[in-house]
């Protein structure tokens, strides 16, 4: 054997993985050391004595792979088929094993170090004579990547031996870089950004706090988001947002801004999501409109008087409107099938409120039954409930009617969209001074509101609305019995 | 008590079965003649039959437990008690020595400030259990890829919060009206209010606003557990900043959860919450996520429970200050490094979960009236649940057990040293080895173990000078794993080639938590490899990973053909 030995042959004589099998054996056995007879590169037509040992690809995806353990220290004798070193994938821990005997003569990579796939981590000698010219290459292999390289160590595992030139692929998502501006990132939005190569430091962040959601890190990478099991069946919960106290309408799905140059797509939280959802299916039924003035004064009184006792003015109107229901129990009922009348046995009335962002209806149920002051207090835990969360089903989805008030904002006049499974719903405008005239031709001065219900046609008809709005007039106007 | 053993070698560091040379066991304890009888015949062509036989001949023994009653109240002073066992709280660690104080005759009585049950009942185990189902099906369910595999289809899985947190009360309340009915039908007085000992053999208890009661018992235990510990700086509001207490009701399901600390109680809820939608973060104190498990398990249970999952982790930093969300703010932690102290890192989340671990609950008991001084709240005993005083002398009668001890703090080790204690002031001596204690973490896949790791075992070899060998199985070769498509796992032996002792088992698969019991068996039992690996198994369990596991060990020769009896595993 004391043949020229080409020393930069390399043979790869840990590649004895034959990689197609890998993927099965992938996750954790990483005790049973892995043999394969089946390994293509194997025919050599030049043997050399000093061989690296290479870092394998022990699965289809790995790239880069770390040295969990030497087995063998330098200067042990190898025979052929032992383990050698655990290499860690990105998928399990796996022994490695000699395809030669001979002598590991130096370890190039060390314990906890890491190195790409292909690189060489130790050298193989064949004789003891060998050793010294190999631990000159490893120190030359060694040297060349690190200038400051210590010689190997003689000492077994060696974990002083720097790793060789990582050509690492970088890793995707540059590490946060503290600065003013402080990215937040949730764990997965973080998972998804390196798995998608998407710098995370180049997305705005839409979630809570400004923080970026995985649904940001989605729609950067272009992917359409991916349906979230969770997030689905939890549909209504809503999200902690940016406490903007945003009007109602802010959330209502607007037609999406045309692809200008430079322009960002949000993607929906889920809450927004379901109002998109909503709104869209809204569109199959045939709804008509009715507005009504609606003198305020009386009602206005009362509110001053009861508003020390708690009492809001969405409980007055909720209870007024549900007064009137009780009158008009076809107002209340709903058209399931396009073929019959629903007629509920309760009065239940949706509130549409404007929540962190989203839009959600919390539910005064039996609203015609409770007092007032029961309601106002209903009301307020309803709204503290949707604010944290808490919010239970049947306290946002049981709605026979829904009341959306925009008066506060001054708005004067709106128009609703009827929900799917109701079939009125009123949008109340603001309270105003407004000069009147009566029939004798005095003006005067009152407070008027303009109320204007939607209805499903299919089985509310414009009369029906006319008479229900005269009923809910008279209530307000007389509002004596608003507190009975 | 060793004369009347003529096993008195084995007795002092022994366990369980190694004492059924003491009269009082061997009348009460059915379950040695029946263990005996599987070994008879299991092993009946084994080394061990010897020691069977021996066992089998104590257990007919009939020496009266009278006779072991009056030599433990040699040298005191003839009283009379009103009990001859008073347990303050009413946990697991109480209940199980309550019960095996009734069944050794003693009259017994249990004082309970707050709810029967403890912590394990009402705050711990048994809620989290009800969780961890949810969760261990919501996965199932969303795992289309399982799913699919199995040729199920399932549309979107979902879940009611309220549901499922009334799930997990529903259980507490049943188990612990099982735990009081338990008691009460036996006959064990339960004394309602805080105990307080007054005197050697003394307590008082009372509610507040009502007068004390002074009762006097023969022997006292000190039975009252532990409360989540809170790191100073963390302002824990019940609401965005958390303990298990509060998480168990699942008042929330947060978007974004920081755990702090990722031993079992933060992994479990780690599966929880990621299971029920929840991303989570994790901060650790220590270097590696984990920290008590066996290295090689930790690994595996990372790549399977956290890599995969909407989870994140900060390891070697300590939370110096949380602050829960309010004014419009999330709740902000504030990250040290742990060995620099230097701030590090910034967090804002929607909730964060305190699982730094949990801190005895001790104060108020009255250990000054015994000359008694708590060590960072723990209530210091010997290795008989003994305790100890400021001298460093026995306070006689007196005994501290389950997590106000600090030994181990595990439910079932409490229990086990109240059933230690009530033998012992029962006329037979008795220890207990910890390292027979199994320990579970309910993820799924479970994780579970029972004495050492391997690097304790290392250790431990290094000094003594044996030997180290470690055998393992994968849940990939067990049919039943993979006919439920869960072949992801591992079982791991740490044993002693030479003689075949068993020093460590871990398992981290599908129903870890189960298998674990094989192994803590032989422990506590003695049985070495050689010998249990003639037991057979049914075909096709689980169990089977186990059965592979024993017989891949490599017990040396010279170890098969061992002495008549195996010694018990000194503690």
């Amino acid at each position: 054997m004391a043949s020229p030995f080409l020393s930069n042959t390399t043979i790869s004589f840990s590649s004895s993985l034959s990689s197609s099998s890998l993927p099965r054996i992938a996750p954790s056995i990483p005790f049973s050391s892995i043999r394969s007879n089946s390994t293509p590169r194997r025919i050599l037509t030049v043997r050399s004595k000093i061989r690296e040992i290479f870092m394998p690809a022990l699965s289809s995806t790995m790239t880069e792979g770390k040295i969990v353990s030497w087995v063998k220290s330098e200067g042990d004798v190898l025979s052929k088929g032992e383990s050698v070193v655990v290499v860690e994938s990105d998928k399990a821990d796996m022994d490695v094993e000699t395809f030669y005997d001979g002598i590991l003569a130096a370890i190039v990579v060390g314990e906890g170090e890491t190195a790409p796939v292909g690189a060489a981590i130790g050298i193989l000698a064949e004789t003891e004579d060998e050793i010294a010219e190999a631990k000159a290459k490893a120190a030359s292999k060694s040297g060349a990547s690190t200038p400051s390289a210590p010689p190997p160590a003689p000492a077994p595992g060696a974990a002083s031996t720097p790793a060789p030139p990582k050509s690492t692929p970088a890793p995707a998502a540059p590490t946060v870089a503290e600065g003013p501006r402080k990215t937040v990132a949730t764990p997965f939005a973080k998972k998804l950004a390196k798995q998608h190569k998407v710098d995370i430091e180049s997305v705005v962040g839409t979630g809570p706090y400004g923080r970026i959601t995985p649904e940001d890190i989605e729609a950067a990478a272009g992917l359409s988001p991916s349906k979230k099991n969770v997030g689905l069946a939890v549909v209504v919960e809503t999200k902690p947002a940016a406490p903007a106290k945003a009007p109602a309408a802010s959330a209502a799905p607007s037609s999406l801004p045309p692809p200008v140059p430079g322009s960002t797509v949000v993607p929906f939280t889920t809450m927004q999501a379901a109002v998109s959802k909503n709104m869209v299916e809204s569109l199959s039924v045939p709804t008509f409109r009715v507005g009504y003035p609606v003198t305020t004064d009386a009602l206005d009184a009362l509110y001053e008087k009861v508003k020390p006792k708690g009492v809001t003015m969405t409980a007055l109107l909720a209870k007024a409107a549900a007064m009137a229901l009780a009158q008009h129990p076809l107002v209340n009922s709903s058209c399931k099938d396009g073929k019959s009348f629903t007629y509920n046995s309760n009065i239940n009335i949706a509130v549409a409120v404007a929540i962190n962002g989203g839009l959600i209806t919390p539910v005064l149920q039996d609203a015609d039954k409770l007092d007032l002051y029961l309601l106002s207090q209903k009301w307020k835990e309803l709204v503290e409930k949707a604010r944290a969360k808490q919010l239970q089903p049947q306290e946002y989805n049981s709605g026979t009617f829904t009341l959306s008030n925009l008066g506060m904002f001054g708005v004067d006049r709106f128009d609703a969209i009827l929900p799917p499974g109701q079939g009125a719903i009123m949008a109340v405008g603001a309270s105003k001074p407004t000069v009147v005239a009566d029939a004798d031709g005095f003006f005067s001065v009152k407070n008027k509101m303009l109320v204007n219900v939607t209805a499903d046609h299919r089985i509310i008809y414009g009369a029906d609305l006319a008479a229900f709005l005269q009923t809910f007039s008279k209530i307000v106007e007389n509002p004596e019995s608003l507190t009975l | 008590m060793h004369s009347i053993c003529f096993q008195a070698t084995g007795v002092p560091r022994s366990n369980y079965i190694f004492d059924s040379c003491s009269p009082a066991l061997a009348v009460s304890k059915p379950i040695n003649l029946r263990f005996c009888g599987l070994r008879k015949e299991a092993f009946g062509f084994s080394g061990l039959a010897h020691s069977s036989s021996g066992r089998v001949r104590f257990s007919s023994r009939g020496h009266s437990k009278k006779v072991s009653a009056s030599a433990e109240s040699n040298g005191s002073p003839p009283k009379s008690f009103d009990y001859d066992l008073i347990i303050i709280g009413a946990g697991v660690g109480g209940h199980g020595a309550a019960l095996h104080a009734v069944e050794k005759g003693l009259k017994t009585a249990i004082i309970e400030g707050d709810v029967v049950g403890g912590t394990c009942v009402n705050r711990g185990c048994v809620p989290s259990k009800a969780l961890l189902a949810v969760s261990g099906k919501m996965r199932e369910l969303q795992s289309e890829h399982h799913m699919k595999a199995l040729g199920l289809q399932v549309s979107a899985a979902g879940y009611d919060r309220q549901g499922v947190a009334d799930h997990a009360n529903n259980l507490a309340s049943k188990i612990r009206s099982n735990l009081t009915n338990s008691m009460k039908a036996l006959g064990v007085d339960i004394l309602t209010g805080v105990g307080t000992i007054v005197g050697p053999q003394k307590v008082k208890y009372g509610k507040v606003g009502f007068p004390d009661n002074i009762v006097t018992a023969k022997n006292i235990i000190i039975a009252t557990g532990s409360v989540p510990f809170v790191p100073k700086g963390i302002e824990v509001d019940g609401k965005t900043v958390i303990t298990s207490d509060h998480a168990l009701k699942l008042e929330s399901v947060p978007d974004w959860i920081a755990i702090v600390g990722s031993g079992y109680i933060g992994l479990e809820f780690s599966d929880v919450y990621t299971a029920l939608g929840s991303e989570v973060t994790f901060i650790e104190a220590l270097d590696q996520l984990m920290p008590g498990f066996d290295p090689e398990i930790g690994k595996l249970a990372q790549r399977v429970l956290i890599n995969p999952r909407k989870i994140d982790y900060h390891t070697g930093v300590f939370a110096t200050k949380i602050t829960p969300a309010k004014d419009g703010k999330p709740v902000i932690i504030e990250l040290i490094d742990a060995k620099t102290k230097e701030p590090k890192d910034t967090l804002e989340v929607d909730a964060a979960l305190i699982a730094t671990g949990r801190a005895p609950f001790t104060n108020g008991l009255g250990l000054e009236n015994v000359n008694v001084v708590t060590q960072r709240g723990f209530v210091p005993v010997d290795e008989r649940m003994r305790v100890i005083d400021t001298n460093g002398n026995l306070v006689p009668h007196l005994y501290c057990i389950g997590d106000a001890n600090g030994k181990m703090m595990l439910a079932h080790a409490a229990s086990a040293q109240g059933i230690s204690v009530v033998e012992q002031v029962t006329g037979r001596d008795h220890v207990l080895n910890h390292l027979s204690i199994p320990a579970a973490c309910f993820t799924h896949p479970e994780i579970s173990m029972v004495g050492l790791t391997e690097p304790q075992a290392r250790e431990k070899a290094q000094k003594e000078g044996f030997e180290v060998g470690v055998a393992k199985t994968s849940f990939k070769a067990n049919t039943k794993a993979l006919a439920e498509n869960e072949g992801e796992g591992l079982a791991k032996l740490i044993y002693r080639p030479d003689n075949g002792e068993i020093l460590g088992v871990h398992i981290f698969g599908l129903h870890a938590a189960d298998l674990i019991h094989e192994a803590s068996n032989a422990i506590a039992l003695g049985t070495r490899i050689q010998d249990i690996k003639f037991a057979v198994h049914a075909h096709p369990t689980l169990s089977e990973v186990l059965d592979e596991l024993f017989k891949s060990a490599k017990v040396k020769a010279a170890a098969l053909s061992h002495g008549p009896v195996s010694e018990p595993v000194a503690v």
